[in-house]
């Protein structure tokens, strides 16, 4: 058994997880700033209340699992994105408590205070996510088994791409979980923000596609797209992936301008869709990447811990994440239907 | 002392991760309080259970909220600040933190949510498993920890790659059953149980100050004092065994601890010391000739400072204060624990007086003990991480000192603001009492995996779409 690439699949689908599910969660949270008043930014967060937190654990099971699973790939990349990781830390935590401080402060200033921790934290959150996204795949300075490099590295004109990026993206997720949860003028202004953020994020995804295309001859190789040629050979079995990332968005936008119209299609497609222009870009990014986990430094298999504790893990994993998705399937079906004014626990 | 990136670091991990412990070491108890209550419901019937139960895991659920929010910071220190000492013992930590990971996850994606949300949704008996699954888990968790940390400080069933420099395990059931691992596990058990039973003790002796003695809170005093007054005693005794191991294994932690400056054959017992002029750099007042008594278990010579360079043995100055402070507090709990059963048994515990004046700030002394002891063994077992073969030094994250610093400024900020509100509304539930009496939970949905922040809301104003388990 291939156990670190077991491993390096586990900890890519938690990773994924955690992206499309609080990445909804920080895009609701984001958006919320638009709310034109309490109740409405309160019928906002209702529609993330009852998973936000079990959306969060991903992280952890991802950050967990990497120190768990390839030490050594943790250990290059922690130090590398030390600034961005600690204001993510800071942002989420803000963000987290602000779900229940918000609703306790009773005077005006408090409540304002943590209203701003809310879409405050989940911007910074996600901008952050974006620039830690770039920083790894431009790749470390190491010396040997360690990094070498400076304290603002991650910094770069494609980390802030990234962060631009996946940040629009996280706001392109939320607005189509509230087309999903909610009805009426919340719904129309869920649609708008979707389609200025659809568009946006069609040009991030673009630009980041053909930023990292350069950012390293192997991967130009693996595509088989240059400046000056086409391989038809290598980009012809992997186009799927991008066209369709083009046909979902395309879909998408035209399902997002019919909501609210009479020939509208389901409230929950856009939702799946938006998940879809995810996935793509996803697997795109790790087929331009694969095998490595500090890119073009270590591979999966130069990174991972020993087999025989891979495999003492992969017992309890192996027991546990079915357990954990199949309750969080439960959960998520518990909560099917739109959010009502008054909704959510401090009702 | 120069502030580099290697002190900072350290000062970012021992301050983050003790404000995280006091989180772990209160629910641990809790929960295992919980558990008795609700089982005592069950069994008897009496109202009173209930109502401390429904009283309690409010602040159970925000316990242990915290204790995940302060534990995600946790789960990137290694990363950011220890990238060394994670890439060296990856394939010996890693499995035994990422069970802990797995557990602690596995129980609030399952068990904790029909503990705080199923009050009214699923059957008695199941609603008291999964009480006691969450009591069992909590304790669990404790376990990886404890055998990461144990493996720490005595480094058992492993070799190391001569190619890469890293440690890997030969044999698992050494690695996580290492020497000092039963004594500590135990100690720190007992410690939380302890903690757990000084809280609820302060909250008990406080509503009876304030006149707002009821039912649930006699009860509630009672079970703490008679708790403390069967746990105390045993945690003196798990304190002496995990010193007996230290000083199997680590006996520079032991000099330092005791304070003794000489190798001896006998040694005494140092209660206080001051900087002084001489060659051991402290005098103190010493008991002496106890160590026949206290290391009964040691043979030949009992190794003192002067056995070890200065750069191989643990900083003397807060490690001896902090071993003090963490027995001092035990030593108060212990004696204000046989004060409460000498008034239960002579009936006067119900009434308020100097007692209950003492109860109430000693609800901090398990906390304290907590955090000393820990300084203890922690600070103790310095110069090393992995003790006797991996220096702190050489574990360290290449990051600037100006990163750390900046890391560690924001985490003090961050955790002042949150960890106040927190606190502040922890207490503000205790010392309410019994007034929001018989209601259960307000949530009306259960809720995602990990989500206790939602079940510390008001009691709801309305009981009739409450219903109680019948």
């Amino acid at each position: 058994m291939d156990l670190p690439l077991i491993w390096a699949i586990l900890i890519a689908v938690a990773v994924m997880l955690y992206v499309l599910l609080d990445g909804m969660d920080l895009g609701v949270g984001m958006l919320s700033f638009f709310a034109k008043d309490d109740e409405e930014r309160n019928m906002m967060s209702a529609t993330i209340e009852p998973v936000w937190d079990g959306n969060e654990t991903w992280l952890i099971l991802g950050g967990g699992g990497l120190f768990a699973a390839f030490p050594l790939a943790y250990a290059v990349i922690m130090p590398g994105v030390y600034l961005p990781v600690l204001v993510m830390l800071a942002a989420l935590i803000f963000r987290g408590v602000a779900f229940e401080f918000r609703h306790k402060a009773v005077r005006q200033p408090t409540r304002h205070f943590w209203n701003g921790a809310f879409y405050g934290g989940s911007l910074v959150a996600a901008f952050s996510q974006g620039i830690i996204l770039g920083a790894f795949i431009t790749g470390f300075e190491t010396d040997g088994r360690n990094f070498a490099g400076g304290a603002f590295d991650w910094l770069s004109p494609f980390s802030l791409l990234t962060g631009v990026s996946v940040t629009i993206g996280y706001i392109l997720l939320g607005a189509c979980w509230l087309i999903l949860k909610t009805e009426g003028e919340l719904q129309a202004k869920a649609k708008r923000f979707g389609l200025i953020a659809l568009v946006a994020v069609s040009i991030c995804f673009a630009l980041v596609s053909l930023a990292t295309l350069s950012i390293d001859p192997r991967v130009t190789e693996r595509w088989g797209i240059s400046m000056t040629a086409f391989d038809f050979a290598k980009i012809l079995p992997l186009s799927p992936v991008p066209l369709a990332g083009i046909a979902l968005t395309l879909w998408l936008a035209s399902d997002l301008m019919r909501i609210g119209t009479h020939d509208s299609g389901p409230d929950w497609r856009p939702y799946l869709l938006a998940i879809g222009i995810f996935l793509s870009g996803y697997v795109g990014l790790a087929i331009s990447l694969f095998p490595y986990l500090v890119p073009f430094e270590f591979t999966l298999w130069q990174a991972a811990a020993r087999d025989n504790a891979l495999g003492l893990m992969l017992v309890g994993a192996a027991i546990m994440l079915p357990l954990i998705l199949l309750y969080t399937a439960y959960v998520y079906s518990l909560f099917w239907g739109k959010v009502k004014p008054g909704d959510g626990y401090h009702a | 002392m120069e502030f580099d990136a290697l002190l900072l670091s350290r000062l970012q991990f021992a301050f983050v991760v003790a404000f995280h412990i006091l989180f772990p070491a209160f629910t641990i108890g809790l929960a295992a309080f919980l558990a008795v209550c609700e089982g005592l419901w069950l069994k008897t019937g009496q109202d009173v259970f209930k109502r401390l139960y429904l009283h309690w895991v409010k602040i159970f659920a925000l316990a242990f909220a915290m204790g995940v929010v302060s534990g995600v910071v946790m789960s990137y220190q290694f990363g950011t600040n220890w990238s060394v000492f994670a890439d060296k013992t990856g394939s010996v930590m890693g499995p035994l933190l990422g069970y802990e990971v797995l557990t602690a996850f596995f129980l609030e994606a399952t068990f904790l949510g029909v503990m705080l949300f199923g009050w009214n949704r699923v059957g008695k008996t199941l609603h008291f498993v999964a009480t006691c699954v969450v009591a069992v888990g909590t304790s669990l968790s404790a376990f990886w920890i404890l055998a990461a940390n144990s493996w720490m400080q005595t480094p058992a069933g492993f070799a190391l790659d001569p190619e890469t420099g890293t440690f890997y395990a030969t044999d698992w059931l050494a690695v996580i059953f290492n020497p000092s691992f039963p004594s500590r596990y135990v100690h720190m058990m007992l410690a939380a149980f302890i903690t757990t039973a000084a809280v609820v003790l302060a909250a008990g002796a406080w509503q009876m100050l304030r006149g707002r003695s009821s039912q649930p809170t006699r009860w509630q005093t009672r079970m703490a004092v008679g708790t403390l007054a069967v746990l105390m005693p045993l945690q003196i005794w798990a304190g002496h065994w995990s010193g007996d191991v230290a000083h199997e294994h680590q006996p520079a932690k032991i000099a330092v601890v005791e304070g003794w400056c000489e190798t001896k054959d006998v040694q005494g017992t140092v209660l206080i010391a001051w900087p002084a002029d001489n060659e051991c750099g402290h005098n103190g007042i010493e008991i002496p000739n106890t160590s026949p008594i206290l290391f009964s278990s040691a043979h030949g010579e009992l190794k003192g400072m002067d056995a070890f360079a200065e750069d191989e043995r643990p900083p003397f100055w807060i490690v001896f204060w902090s071993f003090r402070f963490m027995v001092g507090a035990g030593l108060v709990l212990l004696g204000l624990a046989f004060w409460g059963v000498w008034k239960w048994w002579r009936g006067t515990i119900d009434t308020p007086g100097l007692f209950h004046w003492l109860a109430v700030p000693s609800g901090s002394l398990g906390f304290i003990a907590v955090l000393t002891g820990w300084i203890t063994a922690e600070v103790g077992r310095q110069p090393w991480t992995v003790y006797g073969h991996l220096t702190t030094a050489d574990s360290v994250a290449p990051v600037s000192a100006g990163q750390v610093a900046t890391s560690l400024l924001v985490f003090m900020v961050v955790y002042a603001i949150v960890f106040t509100a927190g606190s502040i509304y922890m207490a503000r539930i205790a010392t309410r009492g019994f007034e929001d009496d018989g209601t259960a939970p307000p949530r009306v949905h259960p809720r995602a995996p990990g989500s206790p922040l939602g079940a510390v809301d008001e009691p709801a104003k309305v009981p009739g779409d409450i219903v109680a388990i019948k």
